[in-house]
C-alpha cells in the first residue's frame, strides 16, 4: 500500500461558507478510506502540510465574485487534470448571486462604513462561466455520499452514480407521501435535481431546491399550478425560485417571470 | 360446534368483531401481514397487526393532483380506496441488492444474495391491484424471463382482497374491466358490509389456502339478504364511478396519431418528474448501478425503480434518444395503452387512478388518451 501511487487532490475556496469543503471531513467513517486511496495535497481548511500541484483532482467550492478570483480559477484550472465544481456557489453562483438581480454598489453602500474598500464584480457566478468543468455536484451543502461516490467512481474510473432527475422519484424510492398532493404543501422537488435523498419532504416539508434545477426542468407548468391551485402570489413564486440556485438559469427566468 | 370447512369459492359471513381472526390465523400459518395505515397523517401499506391499526372511520377524496384523507361519519374499515403507494414496494422493492463481488486478482468472485423471502399476506389489495399483480406476474415471469426475488415473494404471499364499495375521483377500473369488484387473483375476498344494526363481511374464497383459513376463523353461512346487500353495493359502486378510459381506438394513439399537436401540448404540462411511472402499480422500469469501494476490491450492484421520464432512462452513446418532454411522455402513455399489449398481451393500465391523483400538477392519462385517439381538429387522420 505504501508504494501505491496515490492521485493527487486539491480543494479550493473561491466566494463561499465553507460547508461544502466540510463535507469533506465530514465523511468520518469514510475519511481513513480516502486518505488511504488519494493524496490530500493541498486543503488548508483540513491539513498544514501543503504539497505543490499539478493535482489530478480538484473540488472547487464557491463562486466567482473578484476580479482577482476570476484570474485565479484559470490558475486552479491549469493545474488541475479534473476539476470538479462542488455546491451551490461553484455551480450556480450561490446565495452571493442575489446581488446579481440589483445594484451591488448600491448594496455595497449600505453595508460598509467605506463601500470604496470594496472590490467586487457586479455578478456572482458559477465556476463554468470561466472555465471547463469536468464535472459538477449540487447542493447546499453537497451530499457526502454523492462525494465519495464520485471520488471512488474517479478512482475506479467509472460513471459516477449521480442522477439528475427529479427529487419527486427520490420521495417516491423512500415511500414518501408526496406532500404537494397530499398536503397541498407547495414543494419545488418535481423541478429539482435529486441529491439531498429528499431529506425535507421526508419530514413533511415542500423541497428548497438546494440542488438547484433538474434536467428539463418545467418550472413555467410547475409555478401555473401553484399558483393556480395553492394560490401562491407572483411575488412568492418568484422568491421561491429566488433561493440558493436564484441564477441557475431556469430557475433565473422564472422569478424573473413572476417579477 | 364445529363448522363445516369452507371450501373453494364458498361464501361465508364473518363479523366486524371476529374479523382480527383472520389476522391471527394468517399470524399462525406465518405470514407477515401488510395492509393500509395511516402515518403521519396518510394512508401508506405497513404492517398490521390487529384491525385496529386500519384506517378505522377514514375515507379519501381524490382528484387530479389532489389526495385527502377525511373522517368519516361511519365506522368502516376500508371506506378509502388505493393510495399512492402500491404492493410493488413489497413484491418488487424500490431498491434491492442483487450481488456483491470481491476482487480476486485480476478477475472478481461474485457473492450471491441469500435473502430470505419473508411470505407476505397483503391484507386488503382492490381489485385493481390484483389486475396489477397479474400484469407484473407477466412482466417478472415469462417465456424469455424470470426474475427470482420477485417470483419468490409472489409464490409465498396471500392475498385478502377487498372489493371497493366506493370508488374515487380519479378511478376508471370499470372502463379497464379491472373492477371495482375482484373477480380473481385473490385467496379470500371481503365485501364489507354496514346497515343500521349490523357491520360485516362476506368473504369468498378464492384459494384452497383461502379456504383453509377461512375454515380457522367463526362465521357463519351466507343468506339470500346478504348476498342481495353485497349486490346493491358493488352496483352502487359501479354507478358512482364517473372517469373512463375509452378503449375503443387505442392503437389510433401510435399508430395514426403519433404526431398528434396534443402531445406538444401536454408537454407543456408535464414535469418530466416520474411520479406517474413511480405510483403506477404496472410500471417495472429499473436501472443498475454499481457502486465500488474505494480500494476497489468491493463492489456492489444494486437495482432501482427508474422511470422513462428521466434522460438517462434513454441514454446511449452520445446522449438521450428521448431528449424532448414531449417524446417521454408519448413513450410513457403509449406503453401502457399500445405497445404494451404486443410486449406482454395486455394492456399495462389497470385504471387505479394513481399516475392521475398523484401528479404534482394533475395530468390525467383519461384525458389526454381521448383526445389523442381522435384525429386533431381541421385534420383527417393520417393513412
Amino acid at each position: 500500500m505504501a508504494t501505491k501511487k496515490r492521485p493527487k487532490l486539491a480543494v479550493w475556496k473561491f466566494a463561499s461558507c465553507d460547508g461544502c469543503q466540510l463535507s469533506l471531513l465530514d465523511c468520518e467513517d469514510e475519511l481513513l478510506a480516502v486518505a488511504r486511496e488519494i493524496e490530500v495535497a493541498y486543503f488548508p481548511e483540513g491539513f498544514r502540510e501543503v504539497i505543490k500541484g499539478p493535482y489530478d483532482i480538484s473540488l472547487v467550492e464557491g463562486s466567482i465574485t473578484t476580479a482577482h478570483d476570476a484570474e485565479r480559477i484559470h490558475k486552479v484550472r491549469r493545474m488541475s487534470k479534473t476539476v470538479i465544481a462542488i455546491g451551490a456557489c461553484a455551480t450556480s453562483g450561490g446565495i452571493q448571486a442575489l446581488r446579481n438581480f440589483k445594484d451591488v454598489k448600491e448594496f455595497a453602500r449600505y453595508v460598509y462604513p467605506r463601500p470604496e474598500y470594496i472590490s467586487t464584480l457586479s455578478k456572482s457566478t458559477p465556476l463554468s462561466d470561466h472555465i471547463n468543468v469536468d464535472y459538477e455536484l449540487r447542493g447546499c451543502p453537497i451530499s457526502k455520499v454523492q462525494l465519495i461516490e464520485t471520488v471512488s467512481a474517479f478512482l475506479n474510473s467509472r460513471k459516477p452514480n449521480v442522477p439528475s432527475h427529479s427529487v419527486c422519484m427520490e420521495c417516491k424510492r423512500k415511500g414518501n407521501i408526496c406532500v404537494m398532493v397530499a398536503k397541498g404543501i407547495p414543494c419545488l422537488g418535481p423541478v429539482t435535481h435529486a441529491g439531498c435523498d429528499a431529506l425535507c419532504p421526508t419530514y413533511n416539508r415542500g423541497c428548497y431546491a438546494c440542488f438547484g434545477p433538474k434536467e428539463s426542468p418545467n418550472t413555467g407548468s410547475l409555478s401555473r399550478w401553484l399558483g393556480e391551485r395553492s394560490g401562491m402570489k407572483d411575488k412568492d413564486i418568484m422568491r421561491s425560485f429566488r433561493g440558493i440556485n436564484a441564477y441557475a438559469e431556469p430557475f433565473r427566468k422564472e422569478s424573473e417571470a413572476h417579477e | 360446534m364445529t363448522q363445516n370447512p369452507v371450501k373453494l369459492a364458498d361464501e361465508v359471513v364473518i363479523d366486524r368483531d371476529d374479523l382480527q381472526q383472520i389476522l391471527d390465523v394468517l399470524e399462525s400459518d406465518g405470514y407477515q401481514t401488510i395492509g393500509p395505515v395511516i402515518r403521519e397523517g396518510v394512508m401508506v401499506y405497513g404492517e398490521l397487526k390487529t384491525v385496529f391499526d386500519l384506517p378505522v372511520g377514514w375515507t379519501d377524496e381524490q382528484g387530479p393532483g389532489s389526495y385527502r384523507l377525511k373522517k368519516s361519519d361511519t365506522p368502516t374499515l376500508f371506506g378509502y380506496v388505493v393510495g399512492a403507494q402500491s404492493w410493488k414496494k413489497y413484491l418488487y422493492p424500490s431498491v434491492s441488492r442483487l450481488w456483491r463481488s470481491e476482487r480476486e486478482g485480476n478477475g472478481f468472485s461474485v457473492i450471491e444474495e441469500k435473502d430470505q423471502f419473508p411470505a407476505y399476506a397483503f391484507f386488503g389489495a382492490r381489485s385493481c391491484e390484483i389486475s396489477a399483480i397479474s400484469i407484473q406476474d407477466r412482466v417478472f415471469n415469462n417465456d424469455k424471463y424470470s426474475d427470482y426475488n420477485y417470483n419468490e415473494i409472489r409464490r409465498k404471499s396471500f392475498i385478502v382482497a377487498v372489493n371497493c364499495t366506493k370508488p374515487a375521483g380519479t378511478c376508471f377500473c370499470a372502463s379497464m374491466d379491472t373492477g371495482p369488484k375482484a373477480f380473481a387473483g385473490f385467496d379470500i375476498a371481503l365485501t364489507e358490509l354496514l346497515t343500521n344494526k349490523r357491520h360485516f363481511f362476506i368473504a369468498e374464497a378464492g384459494s384452497d389456502r383461502g379456504a383453509s383459513v377461512l375454515s380457522r376463523v367463526t362465521f357463519r353461512p351466507v343468506t339470500k339478504d346478504d348476498k342481495a346487500l353485497a349486490l346493491g353495493v358493488h352496483q352502487a359502486a359501479l354507478r358512482q364511478m364517473v372517469r373512463r378510459l375509452n378503449t375503443s381506438n387505442l392503437a389510433a394513439i401510435f399508430s395514426d396519431h403519433f404526431d398528434h399537436p396534443q402531445w406538444e401540448k401536454v408537454s407543456g404540462r408535464c414535469l418530466t418528474c416520474g411520479n406517474c411511472t413511480m405510483v403506477c402499480p404496472t410500471c417495472f422500469c429499473h436501472t443498475i448501478e454499481d457502486k465500488t469501494a474505494l480500494d476497489g476490491l468491493y463492489a456492489e450492484r444494486w437495482r432501482k425503480w427508474d422511470s422513462c421520464f428521466t434522460k438517462d432512462f434513454s441514454y446511449i452513446h452520445g446522449g438521450s434518444i428521448r431528449a424532448s418532454e414531449k417524446s417521454r411522455y408519448r413513450q410513457w402513455l403509449t406503453h401502457k395503452l399500445v405497445t404494451w399489449v404486443e410486449q406482454f398481451g395486455t394492456l399495462g393500465c389497470v385504471g387505479c387512478g394513481r399516475c392521475i391523483t398523484w401528479c404534482p400538477v394533475g395530468i390525467d392519462i383519461t384525458e389526454e388518451a381521448s383526445v389523442i385517439m381522435q384525429a386533431p381538429d381541421g385534420v383527417s387522420p393520417s393513412i
